[in-house]
């Protein structure tokens, strides 16, 4: 064990082939097998939501999806991202996309109208992109293994170090985007009540004209 | 861990997240495809930071610091997207894309209900909008 690890330092250009002749496709690991299965329970969710007809089914699918993937992330030793996307994808991205379905008077059963008609084309080119993709992927990272031993690669000590001393200033920038995100979405959101009290009245005056 | 488990499950997830981006027609739904298209590209980066990090010398985590923006970016993206779907469901009493035709270019493809309720309308919804603009 340490003999290969002493030999991935010294040659570090020799590591995935070195990484190759331990590894085996027909021997997965426990974390692998792991991944696999919440991958598999990821997908479906993902699938699922793409394709019901019940809008909040298809929000509340995406949770599962969501959720999936911060689990893959803990897997992926990420921890501080996995902690990340369960606070802000499942805690406020969903809560806003059902606020947005129910602002919409989304029906609650069954609509028959919820795929458009270009359905059968857009499962083309879904297929066809999964299956370049995949091929492609397959075929360049075959002999690649991600060593998941040791100190975790995402922690919040790993992470918050290199945010704050190589990546301070796009942070910053991030942070003036989203207070011009916050500001956009109150003016949208003000201008379109606005439209629509001036909107009444116009229509008010309108139908006083008329009489 | 072998790097194709990440890389192919990001693979698919992206092509989920297009077939509902092109297949739906509720602007909310395709709002949610866009948040898995999103969700995909994150586990690709979070993947290849992991296995760069590891391989790598020194490194400064721009795959997780990337992640984090592209986090940020999508929450600010659906706030805005949100704001832009009621907006339009306020104006036009629809969220469904497929009916928002007003800029499209020659022939009218669906039929003539459509086009008169949807000429008339948006009409008089520029007009006071324009009126408003000018006051």
């Amino acid at each position: 064990m340490t003999l290969a690890a002493a030999a991935g330092t010294a040659a570090h250009a020799t590591t995935t082939t070195a990484a190759a002749g331990t590894h085996g496709f027909l021997s997965p690991t426990g974390v692998e097998i792991a991944f696999l299965l919440v991958g598999l329970v990821t997908f479906g969710a993902a699938v699922i939501t793409v394709t019901t007809r019940q809008l909040v089914h298809a929000a509340l699918w995406l949770v599962v999806a969501l959720g999936g993937l911060a689990v893959e992330y803990l897997l992926l030793t990420a921890e501080f991202i996995a902690w990340v996307q369960v606070l802000i994808y499942v805690g406020s991205v969903v809560v806003l996309l059902l606020f947005g379905l129910m602002l919409t008077r989304a029906p609650i059963g069954r609509s028959p109208d919820a795929d458009s008609g270009n359905r059968p084309v857009a499962l083309a080119v879904a297929l066809a992109a999964a299956g370049t993709l995949v091929w492609v992927v397959t075929d360049a990272f075959r002999t690649t293994w991600i060593d998941l031993d040791g100190a975790p690669a995402g922690s919040t000590d790993v992470t918050g170090a290199s945010l704050f001393q190589h990546w301070v200033l796009p942070f910053e920038a991030l942070s003036v985007l989203l207070l011009a995100a916050l500001v956009g979405a109150i003016v949208l959101s003000r201008k379109a009540k606005a439209d629509a009290a001036s909107d009444a009245a116009d229509t008010r005056r309108d139908t006083e004209g008329t009489r | 861990m072998h790097l194709a488990y990440p890389a192919v499950l990001s693979a698919l997830l992206f092509c989920t997240g297009l077939y509902g981006v092109l297949a739906r027609r509720n602007a909310i739904l395709v709002l949610m495809s866009v948040e898995l298209m999103l969700n995909a590209v994150n586990l690709n980066l979070v993947a290849f930071d992991v296995w760069l990090s590891r391989t790598a010398e020194d490194t400064l985590h721009s795959g997780q610091a990337l992640a984090l923006f592209t986090i940020a970016i999508a929450a600010a993206e659906i706030g805005i997207g949100l704001a832009i779907v009621l907006a339009v469901y306020r104006n036009r009493g629809t969220s469904d894309i497929d009916k928002l035709r007003d800029t499209a270019e020659g022939h009218e493809p669906d039929g003539p209900d459509s086009d008169t309720t949807g000429r008339a309308v948006p009409g008089s919804r520029t007009a006071g909008e324009k009126a408003e603009a000018t006051a």
